[in-house]
């Protein structure tokens, strides 16, 4: 099973920490909406650390 | 085609493209949010020096004036230090949804061209230029520049484009909530710092009183934190402020990293948090990202007048910057691990060994004291000192 990180959005606050943190390049913010890259997020977690609203959680998906 | 394109209308980037435009030069700034300035991602403090250097001090965008910084130990004793001493984060609390507009406003006046609720969302090098995709409400366009300046934020993307690497680690950065609140009692006169372990680890708690209640705000390193900052912000605020109203919510991240290696590289520079140029000390960015927006305007207009944007000429900017603060931003850092290590304890012993008799005092003059008090303490902090 391959680990992906998601995001609640209504917890999000759009804050861009998460992007500052992640090295896979992965996410990305677009006005107020932040866009996690399955194809280049491999559910390390470091942003689920530094998000400030515990928006986000790694969850394993079977795709 | 541009000369410049900005991205990220945040102080840094409204300085740059003002200096850039008022240099001649054709600019294109693109800021993502559809309000300038909105939301806020800050406590609002900055020195008087620091904004006088850029703008005159207007009303509109000044909610409130401090005369200095009350700090307080973990067991609640309290230091006082006035103004022109506290280091170069109080002074004036501005309103920055009206402060970064009035500056967005000055680069417009220039001649700056201005797009909101406009991503930059891809970058591709073109011969000796950059094709620069913008997306707005779901269309999307190029346009070509000989310069991009990123002065895209913490969530800078462009650094990521351009090969220099400024990811942080989870000990490089301060994860921050805060609250305006009202209907609290506190010296509106002063700024407020909460220190210690148990209260925000790796960083602290800030009141800075506004025109209308104040930021009540925490930054904690989530290397260190073994919960969420707003669940260490909601301890702090249950036990002093229980009677407060939250009227506004804030979440965002400083980079307290340092000084980075380069912020150049061909075509591009990098200002204010995006090169990772708040204080890692007290998370101050908004005046260390005007200057560099001014020096990397400046060094664009070299750039554009010798038609050389290699990294090699932009390295100019990489001087400027340091000279500036670069090296402040180093000695902080190092500063700052050695904090992050001191338990409560030894926190409240320091504060505890500077005399209550002496009024108010500089920072310099209270680690003379403590060192005369703890000699051992001497060799920890002796970076920071000589
Ligand atoms: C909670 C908190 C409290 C703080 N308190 C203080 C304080 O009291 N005093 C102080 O001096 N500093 C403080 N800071 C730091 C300060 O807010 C920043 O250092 C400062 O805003 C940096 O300015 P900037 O221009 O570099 O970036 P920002 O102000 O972050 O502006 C960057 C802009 O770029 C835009 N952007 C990003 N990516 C793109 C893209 N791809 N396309 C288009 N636009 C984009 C963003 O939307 C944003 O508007 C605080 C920060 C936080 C989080
Ligand atoms: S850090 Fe959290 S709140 Fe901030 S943009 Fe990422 S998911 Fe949203
Ligand atoms: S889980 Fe890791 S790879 Fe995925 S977005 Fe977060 S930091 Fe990037």
């Amino acid at each position: 099973m391959r680990k992906i990180v998601v995001v609640d959005r209504y917890r999000c606050a759009y804050c861009g920490a998460c992007i500052s943190v992640c090295k896979f390049n992965a996410n990305e913010l677009i006005e107020t909406f932040l866009h996690i890259y399955d194809d280049r997020c491999n559910g390390c977690g470091i942003c689920v650390k530094v998000c400030p609203m515990g928006a986000l959680k790694v969850i394993e998906c079977s795709t | 085609m541009f000369d410049v394109i900005v991205v990220g209308a945040g102080p840094g980037g409204s300085i740059a493209s003002k200096t850039c435009a008022e240099m001649g030069l054709d600019v294109l700034m693109v800021e993502k949010r559809q309000e300038i300035g909105v939301p806020v991602r800050c406590a609002e403090g900055i020195s008087k020096d620091a904004l006088e250097r850029f703008v005159k001090p207007k009303r509109s965008f000044i909610s409130r004036e401090v005369v200095g910084a009350k700090i307080f130990a973990p067991d609640g004793t309290e230091i006082v230090l006035s103004e022109e001493r506290a280091g170069n984060e109080v002074g004036y609390v501005l309103e920055r949804k009206i402060f970064d507009r009035y500056l967005a406003k000055l680069a417009s006046d220039a001649g700056a061209e201005v797009l909101v609720k406009t991503t930059a969302v891809s970058f591709e090098k073109k011969d000796d230029r950059v094709r620069v995709r913008l997306l707005r409400m779901g269309e999307e366009w190029d346009v070509e520049t000989k310069i991009v300046i990123g002065a895209d934020g913490v969530e800078s993307r462009v650094a990521k484009f351009f090969g220099i690497d400024t990811t942080l680690k989870l000990n490089e950065v301060e994860s921050c909530v805060q609250y305006l609140m009202t209907n609290i009692d506190f010296d509106p006169d002063y700024c407020h710092f909460w220190l210690g372990k148990s209260i925000a680890p790796g960083g602290y708690v800030w009141l800075f009183p506004k025109r209308i209640g104040a930021n009540v705000g925490i930054g904690v390193m989530p290397s260190l934190a073994k919960k969420t900052p707003k669940e260490y912000l909601d301890d702090f605020v249950s036990k002093k402020f229980s009677d407060g109203k939250v009227v506004e919510f804030v979440a965002g991240a400083v980079p307290v990293c340092g000084e980075i290696e380069t912020a150049v590289s061909d075509n591009v520079m990098l200002v204010g948090d995006a090169a990772r140029h708040a204080d890692p000390i007290t998370g101050g960015g908004i005046a260390n990202a005007m200057k560099a927006g001014y020096y990397a305007g400046i060094v664009a207009f070299e750039a554009v007048k010798r038609g050389d944007f290699s990294a090699r000429f932009l390295r100019r900017y990489d001087k400027l910057w340091k000279d500036d603060f670069g090296r402040n931003l180093a000695r902080k850092r190092r500063l700052q691990q050695k904090l992050i290590d001191m338990d409560d304890d030894t926190l409240n012993r320091i504060f505890h060994s500077i005399p209550r008799n002496i009024g108010e005092l500089s920072v310099r003059a209270i680690v003379l004291e403590i060192f005369k008090r703890n000699p051992k303490l001497l060799w920890d902090v002796k970076d920071f000192i000589f």
